[in-house]
Parts: structure tokens; C-alpha cells; sequence
């Protein structure tokens, strides 16, 4: 059996992945990319629509496109790349197994590991949809991915479940195709997704979305025909008395995303069960040493520039620890998010010099409120907010020298 | 009229109107956002993205080099519809040039699934 051995070892080689990847290069460190599909881009490349890079490269671009800058580095690098190749398990001594074409099933021992396998998209079992099971439900990634990377339009009277990102930019997509998008479906008062989403997405195309709303039934067989919804009491349970059908041969999930953090099982790596990401530090290191995470399998971002200034965080750590140079740590401190916000990243930072990003969600939508950090009974910083709302990660700037004890994100009326 | 901003990710809420003949954006907070409500009041506009069909039967991502009046979504991808990228299209090439004569060329975007190596 063959057997490997490198300073980082990045599993996952999509946005996060490759962004670590380069800046773990840089650091001087010998760099391998596991990657499981048959290229580099990870989901990128079935997000074919534009609002990509505008943060990170200044101009906007597509997925695809976002992608091919990065992957266009690593080629130029000499960066390792694995594709095709799966991780089976993962220790805490930082060794995988791992399964790929080229060299069966090998054992890599790494000196620092970056997590950065993304997110999976919550199913119609995770949500527990009403009804029969019959073809014609999908995840919006997933017709999105039989759409834009394989051509196929998977139905053509569609309505929709939730109005995460993925949701309305799929409406839009099924649209432009030919494919009559009847009624997005939101439980919750607001939307998931970015505000700009539902504009250039349903507004645009008269595609009425219905907040609090859910649904209830789903008929037909073995296509689904169509389905039943009704309005959501504030309990979010359905007013059954005023359920409405509507046929459809097409139903799109797009209920949030969930960190894909399985390959843990086999370690002792602390997960945050608000985030269902790891529980890390400012330089993204986990619990266990030499392993870091980055990218939507740590916590999910609405944008993919974010993404990518994490991930060369953690590449840049990964590869200095696994060097030996990584700095001495200040005392550590917990970062803790209340009132209102539902969580805060990192979770722990270390006292010292130089600055930490804090990104927030909050967990619903609030107007015309402060937003505080404190550290200790200091505090660090107070912010004006118009508007806060969960499916917008904000973030605030937290200056080392400054923390005294704890922090704490709150929100203050 | 009131809308949000579909410049950047931030979705800033815009309130237009017309002042003494001049049409002026109040909500926004940067420049971009300015002209994109200048725009959404006389004329609104939208790139597009969508697919083309490889000469091998795949599909290939596509996107129009700049936006086009909102009423011609429909015939843009139609016309769009009806090209063909060959098999190794790369990223960047222009597949077409003034399409419909709306001054818009269409750029591949991506890498059809056949022409991964």
C-alpha cells in the first residue's frame, strides 16, 4: 500500500480548499489537495450565475470563473493534487485513509490537516416533508447541478421549499430555461437569503414567494402531481383549516446547509452544535493540534469571498505549525454570542497583538439595534445596525491588545 | 419607487424618483449603486447567465458581457439557445459577437463536464 507524506494535507478542493492550499504554499509548507470530484471548484461550478469575487477580486464574475482564477494558481504551483480520491478516515495523529484511482487505497500522514469539505444541503428526510416520497423532489444544489453541469431540466412546473440562496437563484435558473416556477414557500417571516436574491430572482420574473407558509401534503405517484401548504401559526405549526392546493410536477428543498464534518467521527475534534462546524481558535485551529478548518464545513457564508480570505487564514496556520513556526499564543479567551446573535467565529482567540475578524449571525431579524462586544466589563466596540437578519453574516473587527477577559457579541435594543 | 440595490451582496434598500426632470437615488452608499438606480427608473437592465450545448452533446456555462434591457431576457436566451461551443470552448473565449444587436457578446464561463482533463 502506498504511503504519503506532506507538511498540509487540505481535504477538499473547492473555494476553501484551494485558497488554503496556495497560502499554505506560500508559507513554505509541502501542500497535498484531496478532492473527490473530478476537478478543482468544488460547488462553484454549478453556480453559473454572477455575484462572485466582487470582495476578494474587485470585479464581479461566475462560480465557474471564480473557480478557474484559483484553480489556475494551483496549477501553476506545485501544489499535489489528488482527484477522484475520497478520505475514508482521519485521525487525530493526522493520518488518512484515502481511496483514488491512481493509487488504490494509500495511507497519507500529514503534520497539519485543513478541513475544507463544505457544506450538504439539508434533505426532505432532515426536514420531515409531509407526505409521499414520489420523483420529483430535489435539493435546489442538487437540480441545480443536473441543470448546469450535466443539462438536464429536471421538471417544469415547479414550486419551491424555503428561500435560502440556492432556492432563488434556482428559480431563476429554472425560469430562464423554460420551466414555469409557480410559488416559493418560506416557513419562517423573512427570507434566508440575500435581499438582492429575491429581487434580481423572484421579483423580476413575478414569481410570488409566500412567507410563513409551509407545506403540508405532497400528492401523486409515482411523479409528484402536486401539493398542499398552508400558513404557519406563530408556533410555526400549519393552520390545516387553511391549507390550498397547487400542482406541480417539481419540487425544489432549499432549507439550509449543514457543515459535512462526518470525517470527524474518527477524532477527537469539538464541534459547536449551533454551527455543526468545529469549534475553533482565530487562526482556525480545532481543538486537536495541527488541525484546522476553514470554508462552509466550519460555518455556512453567504459568500464565497469570505470563504476565501478564512481559508488563507487557516492554509497560512496549517503551514506554520506543521513548520514549527508558528508564534507563541497569548492566554485564550472564549468569544460568546448572546442576545440575539446565534453565534459568533472564532470561538476562542488568544491575547496578543494584531487584529481578529469576529463574523455574527444573529438568529432572527432585528432593525434599528446596537450591536456590542465586550471583553471583560470593557466595551470593545457598539454598533448602529438598520437591519440584522440570519440569512446576512455580519462581522466586526476585535483589536487583540484590547481583550481582557471573555468577549461577548450581543445585540442591545 | 423604492427597491434593493442588486449591485453587491450588502442589498442596500433605494428610493427613486424623478425631480424636476432629474431622476434622484437616495439609500444607497456607493456609486455603483447610483447608476443601478438611474438604470432600474429609465430602463432596467440584466446580464445573463446560462448554457450553451457543446458539439459533443455536454452543456457549457455562458454569460452575456454586459446587461441587456430587462424585456429581452427571453429572446437573448433564446438566441443563445441556438449556438453550439465546441467541445474544448475555454473560459473567456467569445462565442458570439452583438447579439440581437444589443452590444452584448457571449463569453464561456466555464468548462463543459467532456473537456475536464
Amino acid at each position: 500500500m502506498a504511503s504519503l507524506l506532506y507538511d498540509v494535507v487540505i481535504i477538499g478542493g473547492g473555494p476553501a480548499g484551494m485558497a488554503a492550499a496556495l497560502s499554505a504554499r506560500k508559507q513554505g509548507a509541502t501542500v497535498l489537495i484531496l478532492e473527490r470530484d473530478v476537478r478543482l471548484g468544488g460547488i462553484l461550478n454549478q453556480c453559473i450565475h454572477q455575484g462572485f469575487g466582487l470582495h476578494y477580486f474587485g470585479e464581479e464574475m461566475t462560480g465557474p470563473e471564480y473557480a478557474d482564477r484559483f484553480r489556475k494558481l494551483v496549477d501553476a504551483s506545485d501544489i499535489d493534487v489528488m482527484l477522484e480520491s475520497m478520505v475514508l478516515s482521519l485521525t487525530d495523529e493526522k493520518e488518512l485513509t484515502v481511496l483514488s484511482p491512481k493509487l488504490g487505497l494509500c495511507h497519507i500522514k500529514a503534520k497539519s490537516i485543513v478541513l475544507a469539505m463544505g457544506c450538504r444541503e439539508r434533505t426532505a428526510g432532515a426536514i420531515a416533508l409531509p407526505g409521499t416520497r414520489p420523483a420529483g423532489i430535489y435539493t435546489a444544489g442538487m437540480a441545480q447541478k443536473i441543470c448546469n453541469i450535466d443539462g438536464y431540466l429536471v421538471g417544469k412546473e415547479v414550486v419551491i421549499l424555503g428561500s435560502g440562496d440556492i432556492g432563488l437563484i434556482m428559480a431563476r435558473r429554472m425560469t430562464t430555461e423554460g420551466a414555469k416556477v409557480k410559488l416559493v414557500l418560506e416557513l419562517m417571516p423573512f427570507s434566508s437569503g440575500l435581499k438582492r436574491n429575491i429581487v434580481q430572482c423572484l421579483d423580476d420574473y413575478d414569481i410570488p414567494i409566500k412567507f410563513s407558509h409551509t407545506i403540508t401534503k405532497i400528492v401523486g405517484s409515482p411523479r409528484m402531481t402536486g401539493l398542499y401548504y398552508a400558513p404557519v401559526g406563530e408556533d410555526r405549526k400549519p393552520i390545516l383549516e387553511k391549507e390550498e392546493y397547487i400542482s406541480a410536477d417539481t419540487l425544489l428543498l432549499s432549507v439550509g446547509l449543514i457543515p459535512e464534518n462526518d470525517l470527524l467521527n474518527g477524532t477527537s475534534v469539538e464541534l459547536s452544535r449551533i454551527t455543526s462546524g468545529a469549534v475553533v481558535d482565530e487562526n482556525r485551529m480545532t481543538n486537536v493540534e495541527g488541525i484546522f478548518s476553514c470554508g462552509n464545513v466550519l460555518h455556512v457564508h453567504d459568500l464565497v469571498d469570505n470563504v476565501s480570505h478564512e481559508a488563507e487564514i487557516a492554509g497560512e496556520s496549517a503551514a506554520k505549525y506543521a513548520l514549527g513556526k508558528a508564534e507563541k499564543q497569548g492566554e485564550v479567551v472564549s468569544v460568546v454570542a448572546k442576545d440575539g446573535v446565534r453565534y459568533a467565529l472564532p470561538q476562542r482567540i488568544h491575547k496578543g497583538e494584531g487584529k481578529v475578524q469576529v463574523f455574527f449571525r444573529t438568529g432572527d431579524v432585528y432593525k434599528n439595534c446596537k450591536l456590542i462586544v465586550e471583553s471583560g466589563n470593557e466595551v470593545l466596540l457598539s454598533k448602529k445596525c438598520q437591519v440584522l437578519a440570519p440569512g446576512e453574516m455580519g462581522s466586526v473587527i476585535v483589536d487583540k491588545a484590547k481583550i481582557v477577559g471573555d468577549i461577548v457579541v450581543r445585540l442591545e435594543k | 419607487m423604492n427597491t434593493i440595490c442588486i449591485m453587491c451582496p450588502m442589498g442596500c434598500p433605494l428610493h427613486i424618483e424623478e425631480v424636476n426632470g432629474e431622476v434622484v437615488v437616495t439609500g444607497n452608499t456607493c456609486k455603483r449603486g447610483q447608476i443601478y438606480g438611474v438604470e432600474e427608473f429609465t430602463h432596467p437592465k440584466r446580464a445573463i447567465t446560462t448554457l450553451v450545448k457543446t458539439e459533443d452533446g455536454g452543456v457549457v456555462s455562458v454569460k452575456t458581457s454586459n446587461t441587456v434591457p430587462k424585456e429581452r431576457i427571453f429572446d437573448v436566451v433564446a438566441e443563445i439557445g441556438k449556438l453550439r461551443a465546441g467541445k474544448d470552448a475555454q473560459i473567456g473565449d467569445v462565442l458570439a459577437k452583438d447579439v440581437l444587436g444589443l452590444g452584448v457578446d457571449v463569453i464561456i464561463t466555464g468548462t463543459a463536464k467532456s473537456g475536464v482533463k
